[in-house]
């Protein structure tokens, strides 16, 4: 029940403290009682049971993707010399180890 | 480069991600000189690991302990007696959340109570209750609260709306519980074993959602206190994955903190105007029994006294006694992190999500309901 899914809020009714957001296309109203000092139309929100707990930060949504981008660019050096060397012993295939 | 909404599914669902993350774990690893057993304390977690194998993934000297967190596995059978008798009475309409409603207590489930004619519904949202009650305003509208601090707050909003537009027909059966107290007596109760079970918990992985609301400091005597570090990780695999990688390497580099993986949506603090509300309308009870792991202090909540006429625990009368569970079931051991659901002998056999016999195949975030739904990927591993 916790596992929410972001979503984008796509307009705001602060007289009654929802909002209306779009999860992937569907658009469904949300309580923002807990972030109404804040939210903007635009934002990304993680929302449980029917209200908007958060706003995403964007920029650490940002930041934790280009690490990842980075990870994989050097993994796949990495991939090739142990190709090379080791072809087949890979643990994280699960046949090494 | 702006975020896309896409970007939160595909990016941190990415296989090629969750394999190099995957890669640098096992490389890491090679360099630690003891095993880690890591604990995810929520089901959320437990989840992700089964549905996208990650246990395939790791190496050996990195291991999964399932915790006990899902507000459905660790409800004991006499407060879902309390839900039952609760929706047996006349006038009555009982809201609950999700899987709740097919959790045997000791009189039946509250489907069964449907059955023999209650008015038991589920919502999605608290919200839902308010419409419930404004409709029907000649019943009483109880409301059987479960959840961790990350629905807490959304109770109290519940409360708080239903004052405001003076809606007086819904009372609240309140099972809120937290979160560090149970890690703590997890700690507690497994180091008086830990001669017997060589699984000892070495490292958490803190449920995010929790920590939106709580910030991450509720985590900060696991690590001066306890030894232990926390990682407060999301709930998408390449969270997961640089959570483990997180933990890895505060062994490797001989620190101990609370770090936080899941950045984008948890900072030390949490959301202030959630624990504010929180703290307005509940209070902490001095014990709570968990399914499973007995009485432990200060670990759920209730309604503050003055609140009491909105209380449905004490304005009905429900039976104290504590029930214990099926003999066979060993749900216990499971949310202590000390056994593994295929140990149980009926699972999968007399206990099965269609026909559960103990919680954890219950609710879709149980660990036993986890190991049923994924466990061909897991005889693989094995
Ligand atoms: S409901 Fe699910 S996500 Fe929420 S605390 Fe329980 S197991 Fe974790
Ligand atoms: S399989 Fe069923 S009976 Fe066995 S521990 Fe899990 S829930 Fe309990």
């Amino acid at each position: 029940m916790c596992l929410s899914i972001p979503s984008k809020v796509v307009s705001i009714d602060q007289e009654k403290c929802t909002a209306i957001v779009d999860t992937l296309g569907v658009q469904r109203e949300v309580g923002i009682d807990f972030i109404a000092d804040e939210v903007k139309v635009g934002d990304f929100v993680l929302i449980h049971i029917g209200y908007a707990m958060n706003i995403i930060d964007e920029e650490y949504a940002k930041e934790s993707i280009a690490l990842y981008q980075e990870i994989i660019e050097k993994m796949e050096e990495a991939e090739k010399k142990q190709l090379i060397n080791e072809s087949d012993n890979c643990p994280g295939d699960g046949s090494g180890t | 480069m702006a975020v896309e909404l896409k970007d939160f599914y595909e990016k941190f669902r990415d296989p090629k991600t969750i394999k190099a993350l995957s890669k640098a774990i096992n490389q890491e690893a090679q360099k630690l000189d003891h095993p880690i057993n890591i604990m995810e304390v929520c089901g959320g977690h437990t989840h992700t690991i089964m549905k996208y194998g990650l246990l395939q993934l790791l190496p050996k000297n990195i291991r999964f302990i399932h915790g006990p967190g899902c507000p459905v596995c660790i409800m004991p059978k006499e407060r879902i007696d309390h839900a039952y008798i609760l929706a047996m009475q006349e006038d009555v309409i009982l809201c609950t959340l999700g899987d709740m409603i097919k959790v045997p207590g000791s009189r039946g489930s509250l489907q069964d109570a449907r059955s023999k004619g209650a008015d038991v519904r589920v919502v999605y949202s608290p919200l839902d209750v308010m419409k419930i009650a404004k409709e029907n305003p000649t019943k009483k509208v109880i409301f059987f609260a479960i959840g961790f601090e990350t629905t807490t707050p959304m109770t109290v909003a519940l409360i708080e709306n239903a004052m405001k537009q003076k809606i007086s027909n819904i009372l609240y059966h309140i099972n809120h519980v937290t979160v560090p107290e149970v890690m703590r007596e997890l700690i507690d109760s497994r180091d008086e074993h830990i001669d017997s079970y060589n699984n000892q918990i070495d490292a958490f992985l803190g449920p995010s959602h929790v920590s939106v609301i709580t910030g991450s400091k509720i985590y900060e005597e696991f690590p001066t206190k306890y030894k232990r570090p926390v990682v407060v990780a999301g709930f998408e695999p390449v969270d997961v994955m640089e959570g483990v990688l997180m933990i890895i390497y505060q062994f490797l580099e001989n620190r101990c903190e609370v770090e936080i993986q899941y950045k984008r949506s948890v900072n030390r603090n949490g959301n202030i105007n959630a624990q504010k509300l929180i703290e307005k309308y509940f209070e902490k009870r001095e014990l709570f029994k968990w399914r499973g792991l007995g009485n432990i202090p200060k670990s759920a909540w209730r309604l503050k006294d003055e609140y009491e006429h909105l209380d449905a625990e004490k304005l009905y009368e429900l039976p104290k006694e504590e029930i214990e569970d099926h003999k066979l079931c060993i749900c216990g051991d499971i949310l202590r992190g000390m056994a593994k659901p295929t140990e149980c002998q009926v699972f999968g056999t007399a206990c099965t999500p269609q026909k559960p016999l103990g919680s954890c195949m219950v609710s879709s975030e149980g660990a036993c309901a986890a190991y049923y739904k994924y466990g061909n990927l897991l005889q693989e591993v094995q």
